[in-house]
């Protein structure tokens, strides 16, 4: 048995179903990222573990321990909220301390366990502050440190850097990759942002519509999509996707009979962009981005396919000129007519 | 530069007209306090006389004819008990509003509040009634029962309206932390709730220190408040003006200062959700 196990798990809104059957097994000490587009449910999913909304279907097992109808405070998990949910009558030592408190632990206990986690995330110095005293990296840190003095079974986070600016965004990932190499505590990540989930997870449920659409590690979604919904979804910029009808007969004919009808993928680094080349496939740039790093260049087709490329050189290239295009087909990804996979025999 | 002067021009009329409305408003508090420090005859002088040689005459005879204290005591039991116990019957039925919302909440908030639109002598009859079988025509007991259900409908939305302002994160972060029902109500939405319970409060202790019609209808000697002191005033035999103001400015001073140093928290809780 897994450590936690997600059995047909279903959520209703009225009549409006929004988690459809959902299983999912997590082992002790993964970290686990819950990804999709807003409205997809992977908050939806969160809150039912967490015991914040009702389950009104399946069951949910923790450790061995059926805690479908539990309330939250029985179920040894603790959360980091996106707008960290900071008591703001309380100050820094009180709110991480509040949990043990109402657990009756001595104050010693508390004492130690407080300093501890505050030592980790660096927030000695901000004990006695209240958190409208403190920046919002640091309540961010405040809200991770109230999570960790519970040594809870798992962690559970929801959008916890929604709310900070990029720089500090990239920077909190890095301390959470670390605190969780140091914890090895099982993880619960919530995002809609794929670079997060990219970096942060063993392994990334992607979900759509209430319902789980592929689970894997980060690479394997990313080299083996399960449909063009997780193809689009895991990467940036998108997976070029063109129906097979607006590409040229050389590359369509290529396509599996299953993917006839259907269209092709190709990640931007399997499109290069060659200029003054009247040759293959001919396009027209349509926009150049450069990154520093990398080249994005957009191309807009003869047979009217969209696609963009990216390379690791800079360009002199510039929009309206005429280009021709090389696709890897090695690395094609063919979608049948309903966007699913299709593998070439 | 004309545009300067015109900016003058128009600030100078609001201010007129702020301090004009102003003085409307606060002219007959100020010819209370006037009369009562007045004879008889001065109160009912033409024209109405600014200079007179002031007297406290009509202060010691209120205080001779009617036991003023005891009026204040009942005014002061009354207003407080029925404040203290609408507030601990509105406080939960507002969170549960707040943050447990089901369908039926809004209608629910609108039937409270339509209680209110009711003339309070379309149910003198059955309330009197009821006070009488069960004892409590002029006690104290009655108008604390009365204040409370007439002021709850103004508790509750009003700290329905303050409790929703709170982030439901923060209570959902206390039941995570292992909070029962109570003390995520006690640890954390009360004292979050502390300035909206306070000018409810305030503001039911005023509703309740100056309601008259209950108080006249309901007690007499023994369970009257101030409202009745200074209804009794009003004889057969005429106004006694003096007098009637001075019995007025001995009710109405007490709250009137209690008002003055907590404005600040009563214009708070008057303009609650005016402004986000």
């Amino acid at each position: 048995m897994s450590f936690l196990q997600l059995n047909n798990i279903e959520k209703f809104f009225g009549e409006h179903r929004a988690i459809k059957g959902v299983n999912l097994n997590i082992e002790p000490g993964e970290f686990i990222v819950f990804v999709g587009p807003s409205g997809c449910g992977k908050s939806t999913l969160l809150r039912l573990i967490a015991g914040l909304e009702n389950i009104d279907g399946g069951d949910l097992t923790l450790d061995g321990r059926n805690i479908t109808h539990l309330p939250s405070s029985k179920r040894d998990l603790a959360m980091v909220f996106q707008s960290y949910a900071l008591y703001p009558h309380m100050s820094v030592y009180e709110n991480m301390s509040f949990a043990l408190k109402l657990d009756k632990e001595p104050e010693a206990v508390i004492k130690e366990k407080v300093e501890r986690a505050a030592n980790i995330l660096n927030l000695t110095p901000y004990l006695q502050r209240t958190p409208k005293e403190l920046s919002g990296g640091q309540r961010q840190r405040v809200a991770i440190g109230r999570a960790i003095v519970r040594a809870p079974k798992v962690f559970l986070f929801d959008e916890p850097l929604s709310n900070l600016d990029a720089a500090l965004r990239g920077q909190t990932r890095v301390e959470i990759a670390k605190l969780h190499r140091e914890l090895g505590a099982t993880t619960i990540y919530v995002t809609h942002d794929q670079v997060e989930a990219m970096t942060l997870a063993d392994r990334v449920v992607v979900l759509r519509d209430g319902q789980i659409e592929q689970v894997g590690t980060p690479l394997e979604l990313y080299d083996r999509p399960a449909n063009q919904f997780v193809a689009q979804f895991i990467g940036t910029p998108q997976m070029n996707v063109s129906s097979l009808q607006n590409l040229p007969a050389v590359v369509a004919d290529q396509a599996p009979i299953d993917a006839k009808g259907g269209s092709l993928g190709l990640r931007p680094e399997d499109v290069s962009v060659h200029a003054g080349d009247s040759t293959g496939i001919q396009g027209r740039v349509e926009l150049v981005e450069a990154l520093g790093a990398e080249t994005l260049i957009y191309v807009h087709t003869s047979e009217g396919a969209q696609l963009v490329s990216r390379q690791n050189e800079r360009t002199t290239l510039h929009s309206g000129d005429t280009v021709g295009l090389s696709l890897d087909l090695k690395h094609a990804h063919w979608f049948d007519a309903q966007g699913r996979v299709v593998t070439q025999a | 530069m004309s545009r300067v002067s015109t900016f003058s021009a128009v600030l100078l009329v609001r201010t007129v007209l702020a301090w004009g409305v102003t003085l409307l408003l606060f002219f007959p508090l100020f010819w209370l306090l006037l009369t009562a420090f007045k004879t008889e005859l001065q109160a009912i002088s033409v024209p109405p006389l600014l200079i007179f040689a002031p007297t406290l005459e009509n202060f010691s005879e209120v205080q001779e004819r009617s036991d003023y204290l005891l009026y204040a005591k009942n005014s002061v039991i009354t207003s407080v008990l029925s404040t203290v116990l609408g507030l601990m019957l509105a406080a939960p039925a507002a969170y549960s509003m707040a943050f447990f919302k089901s369908k039926h909440t809004k209608d629910i908030l609108m039937w409270m509040l339509s209680t209110k639109m009711m003339p309070a002598v379309g149910a003198l009859v059955p309330i009197y009634v009821l006070a009488q079988k069960a004892h409590l025509l002029d006690t104290q007991l009655a108008l604390i029962i009365v204040f409370t259900l007439s002021n709850l409908p103004i508790m509750v939305w009003m700290l329905y309206s303050h409790f929703k302002d709170i982030p439901h994160e923060i209570l959902e972060a206390a039941r995570m932390d292992g909070a029962t029902l109570w003390q995520e109500f006690r640890m954390v939405l009360l004292p979050l709730g502390m300035g909206g319970l306070a000018s409810t409060g305030l503001l039911c202790l005023v509703l309740s220190w100056n309601e008259a019609f209950w108080s006249l209808n309901l007690t007499a000697a023994k369970g009257g408040t101030l409202a009745t002191l200074i209804a009794s005033y009003s004889s057969p035999e005429g106004l006694f003006w003096a007098k009637l103001s001075a019995a007025s400015l001995l009710a109405i001073a007490p709250i009137v200062v209690f008002g003055w140093f907590s404005q600040k928290q009563l214009v708070q809780g008057l303009t609650f959700g005016a402004v986000k």
